[in-house]
């Protein structure tokens, strides 16, 4: 008989420890997960599609809709995809399935990977597992939901301006961006190639550490990869001593920051202090002044170039015409929802005659200042923290008309993904019953750093992950 | 530099979208605030600043040019919207 | 007034590497449709382009060949447009940061060397093939449907641009018959214009004489051998200056030849001015040549075509010595040269008697070839034609063909030439009529009736004689 799994508060390690144990069997553990989605997924809509039958007798686990998948449909939460089943398995999906990893099923995302509260998914929005009315971030916010949940121990989702973290401080659990090149995009439907990165999802830093040991490293498919120079560490050390941890100004109070999540973030540096850690104040004034603009540049410029494959031709929805330009244009237009659209406008206008200079061209020095800026602050501190999010999550719909204020939700987590850093999020507290997430940024492959010092404040701060409606 | 509703219809066209009146519309205003807003780019002077387009500096990253199976054509065409054979079919570039 | 006219070329050869330019799918010719393809070179969602070391290698080695400067830093750019045969929506291509950049070659003439300047080479990835159905003229504009292969999209391209510095169409034939040459000895591309291998459009405008302005140009496309390239240009030449001369403009516009009818015909204009959005591409890092492989490389170069026309000329001629170096042929003919063949007459075989039977020179032992070239008088014609055509077979020997002689015996001969004579008394009259030429027609018929064995020179003596009489 088996034991009865609580999948809101299994971490994968536990559930890795179960099943070595032989206390319970894998297809018990899936189940277990399959009961859950049952559940709850019907209110908060965190999977596009579940996948009953799938290879491994390890822990399950569930991927992004950006992620492909072999023989499962991937649409990166957009209409244009519909139906698309890859023939092939994005690098990170193979490796996690050469661990021996199952699949549960593919999340929710903003279209395109393209939001920052998962409402942009051609599918419906995802809803946070604290307050349904809320969103969960985005755009992973399905994978975020679904590991708060209890539907799934941990799952990979994509970062480009802040797509894993933000989910994960809003939903209250521990994503990983890594330092670009350190995990594989390839087989990862592109939003910004300069920006992309795969990371993961889970309930504790360990679990975040082991899934990232497993997807990392060089992939001779993407050539933006590196080897690891080091082994990734699981932490164990309950201690900071010895470790400095810088704070920029300017990212800890900029102006939108909420008082509550100001306070949960200072209360936890105070922490981190009792710890043994060196806190310091540091300055990154022109990452944060043109972090945003010059993201708002450099992604949708990228995108409106990675998003030109969808012309209906070798996959994907088709709309009629009698010529090529007119099924073309019919199939672009039908198939991509606002906010691809609007980032496409956007990035073929910062590329085009005339403005390349002004806008894209000048996007690219500032990403040089920035990328300069955090080299000189990570010279004098082994960490940086800041808020992930300046808000808790806010209601669905409340910045659905207005893309400045959606935009402005990655203003914190904007400037590393710029300058290459991995930033880690943890949960520090709550602030008007809504989890707050501290931001952790490392210099490049500094993630051994960032899970050492995650590990040691999240034993401290002893944050429940499981929702107060649920406990 | 204000957006016109000129520049839309032509990056649109750029970028290959019908879009509505009402999208046309809409993204006129869009645009014109979003580029306002990204535009505070241009009061740094970065004169001599070289731009980063990769965050890290690899270079020479090659592979040997050792052939590896390709795909079956059966996967090649698994998605198709429209093939003939073992082409892929769409109607002709109009002139 | 007379016309200067200003050719500048734009050159696409097609690299033989075993694979493709960002994905290791094989290149070749022949395979079925689609077969040679993969999520990169179909532009799957999240496929990634990885670079071809040896395409890069051999774009350096065409570089030096050129004499350009090789890039301390090359950057692949995204060149942005839609088509059917462009999977991505993008062709990754260089445009700021190209790997070679200010060449130049040198085109031996009669009055010293020209110098062709070469703006750029750089590397990119080829379209793939799209064929037009159902449409009532065949071309792309009737059709009603594409149908697209993509085995060749991805197959690594060399792009060569040189300056307008060309003047005349030969030139410009010249130049490109030179060039190929280089790439073909490079070892790099069949560089074959049938095959596809090989494509050129030129950038034509016309100037008058002794001034150095630079007026509207126009582009032609689609020539696909190098006599139409100099018939199309001619034609694009001609048209310029007429339009000039009726006092109007030469407006930009690009046509394509059409070899059938030698006439050009113009594009229509595009709905929109071409805008390419040219960026650096993310997905692929720069290159940065060691400056020990390209000294290596440099250190490999062959002696190239252009010296081996100045070194060969003297004896043979400039034109000769074109036809000979451009044709592939020299290196055959200066070692039937060294086995004791007379040059101009080793030459004179190897251009045309060997190019007629379709012989490859690689395969020819020069010291066969030298013994026929030196009995090329004396032996009949039918075995002279024979040996030459199994010259490439393995192991070939001239020797039984020397034994064969001609039949030069004017007293054996005298009969068959008379009866000859008496059954053509139409032609006899004519030649004796002014018609001379018509001596040639006297010698096939004693040749044909001999099976080739009668010594030629010996017959036109004969026939001349009693022509004459
Ligand atoms: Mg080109
Ligand atoms: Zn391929």
């Amino acid at each position: 008989m088996a034991p009865v799994v609580d999948t809101l508060r299994l971490t994968a390690e536990q559930a890795a420890a179960l099943l070595e144990r032989r206390e319970i069997s894998p297809a018990e553990l899936r189940e277990a997960y399959f009961e859950a989605i049952a559940e709850r997924d019907g209110e908060l809509h965190c999977y596009l599609r579940t996948t009953e039958t799938a290879e491994g007798d390890g822990v399950p686990i569930a991927l992004k809709d950006v992620i492909s998948t072999k023989g499962v449909e991937t649409t990166a939460g957009s209409r244009i995809l519909a139906g698309y089943v890859p023939v092939f398995d994005a690098t990170v999906a193979a490796r996690v399935k050469a661990a021996g990893l199952s699949l549960l099923g593919k999340t929710n995302t903003d279209e395109f990977a393209m939001g920052s509260s998962t409402e942009n998914s051609a599918y419906g929005p995802s809803r946070n597992p604290w307050d349904p009315t809320r969103v969960p971030g985005g755009s992973g916010g399905g994978s975020a939901a679904a590991v708060t949940a209890g539907l799934a121990p941990w799952a990979l989702g994509s970062d480009t301006g802040g797509s894993i973290k933000q989910p994960s401080a809003l939903c209250g659990n521990v994503g990983l961006r890594p330092t670009y090149g350190s995990v594989s995009r390839y087989g990862v439907v592109a939003f910004a190639s300069s920006l992309d990165q795969i990371g993961p999802v889970a309930k504790t830093v360990r679990d975040v550490a082991l899934l990232y040991s497993i997807i990392a490293g060089r992939d001779p498919l993407d050539s933006t990869t590196a080897e690891l120079p080091e082994p990734v560490r699981l932490p164990e050390d309950d201690s900071l001593a010895g470790l400095r941890i810088g704070v920029p100004t300017e990212l800890n109070e900029a102006e939108g920051i909420e008082p509550g999540v100001r306070d949960a973030v200072r209360r936890t540096l105070e922490l981190a202090e009792e710890l043994g850690a060196e806190v310091g104040e540091c300055s990154l004034p022109r990452s944060v002044r043109y972090g945003l603009p010059c993201y708002y540049l450099i992604a949708p410029a990228e995108a409106s170039s990675n998003l030109a494959r969808y012309d209906g031709i070798r996959y994907g929805a088709r709309a009629e015409g009698s010529s090529y330009q007119e099924v073309v244009e019919r199939t672009r237009d039908e198939g991509f929802g606002d906010e691809p659209k609007r980032r496409i406008m956007l990035g073929t206008y910062a590329l085009s005659a005339g403005y390349y200079d002004a806008y894209y061209g000048q996007a690219q020095k500032v990403r040089t200042l920035i990328i300069e800026e955090h080299r000189e602050a990570l010279e004098r501190f082994d960490l940086l923290a800041c808020p992930t999010s300046p808000t808790v999550a806010f209601p669905l719909g409340e910045r659905a008309d207005d893309p400045l204020a959606m935009y402005a939700a990655d203003l914190l987590t904007i400037p590393s993904c710029l300058a290459g850093l991995p930033g880690l999020s943890i949960p520090c507290g709550l602030s008007d019953g809504l989890p707050v997430g501290l931001q952790l940024i490392g210099p490049q492959f500094g993630e051994n750093t960032l899970f050492r010092a995650g590990h040691a404040l999240e034993q401290a701060l002893g944050f429940d992950t499981v929702p107060e409606r649920w406990r | 530099m204000p957006i016109s509703r000129d520049d839309v219809l032509h990056v649109a066209r750029l970028a290959r979208l019908a879009l509505t009146e009402d999208e046309v519309e809409r993204l006129t205003h869009e645009l014109a605030d979003i580029v306002e807003a990204v535009g505070i780019v241009a009061e740094l002077d970065l004169e001599g600043v070289p731009p980063t387009s990769h965050p890290r500096g690899l270079v020479n990253v090659m592979d040997d040019d050792e052939p590896r199976p390709p795909l079956p054509l059966e996967d090649v065409l698994a998605n198709a919207p429209d093939h003939e054979g073992n082409l892929f079919r769409v109607p002709a570039w109009r002139q | 007034m007379s016309w200067e006219p200003v050719i500048g070329l734009e050159i696409h050869v097609q690299l033989k590497t075993k694979t493709k330019m960002f994905c290791r799918c094989p290149v070749g010719f022949g395979a079925g449709e689609n077969t040679q393809t993969c999520p990169v070179c179909l532009g799957f969602p999240g496929a990634l382009p990885v670079t071809n070391r040896v395409a890069v290698e051999w774009t350096i080695l065409l570089g030096l060949a050129l004499d350009c400067t090789i890039a301390e830093r090359a950057v692949f750019a995204r060149k942005n447009y839609f088509y059917p045969d462009l999977p991505k929506g993008y062709q990754i291509s260089q445009y700021d940061l190209p790997l070679c950049k200010d060449g130049k070659m040198l085109v031996p003439t009669a009055d010293g060397d020209r110098v062709i300047g070469i703006v750029r080479a750089h590397l990119e990835e080829d379209a793939a093939k799209t064929v037009h159905v159902g449409g009532s003229t065949g071309r792309i504009g009737g059709a009603a449907w594409s149908l697209v292969d993509y085995n060749r999209g991805g197959t690594p391209l060399v792009e060569i641009v040189t300056a307008p510095d060309l003047h005349s169409p030969e030139e410009a034939k010249r130049f490109l018959q030179l060039l190929r040459q280089t790439i073909v000895e490079l070892g790099i591309s069949d560089a074959e214009m049938e095959k596809g291998t090989l494509r050129v459009d030129a950038n034509v405008s016309v100037r008058p004489a002794g001034s150095d302005e630079l007026r509207t140009r126009t582009e032609i496309k689609n020539m696909n051998s190098f006599t139409f390239i100099a018939r199309g240009i001619e034609a694009e030449v001609e048209r310029q200056i007429a339009v000039w001369e009726a006092g109007e403009e030469v407006r930009q516009e690009t046509y394509d030849f059409d070899a059938a009818t030698g006439r050009l015909t113009p594009r229509r204009a595009k709905e929109e001015a071409d805008d390419y959005r040219y960026f650096p591409e993310p997905d692929l890092v720069p290159v940065e040549p060691d400056r020990r492989l390209v000294e290596r490389l440099r250190a490999e170069l062959p002696e190239l075509p252009a010296a081996r026309i100045r070194r060969i000329e003297g004896e043979l001629g400039l034109e000769r010595a074109i036809v000979l170096v451009t044709g592939g042929l020299d290196r055959l003919w200066q070692e039937t040269v060294e086995a004791g063949a007379d040059a101009l007459a080793a030459a004179n075989v190897v251009a045309n008697n060997l190019v007629r039977a379709g012989v490859d020179p690689e395969l020819v032992s020069p010291k066969e070839l030298a013994k026929l070239v030196g009995a090329r008088e004396r032996i009949p014609r039918v075995a002279f034609d024979e040996a030459i055509a199994r010259l490439g077979e393995p192991g070939f020997s001239a020797d039984p063909y020397l034994a064969r002689e001609a039949v030069s015996d004017v007293a054996a001969l005298d009969p068959l030439v008379d009866a000859i004579l008496a059954a053509h008394p139409e032609q006899v009259a004519a030649y004796r009529g002014g018609k001379e030429g018509l001596l040639g027609f006297f010698v096939g018929q004693v040749m044909r009736e001999t099976d080739g064995t009668a010594n030629p020179r010996v017959v036109s003596d004969l026939l001349r004689e009693k022509l004459a009489g």
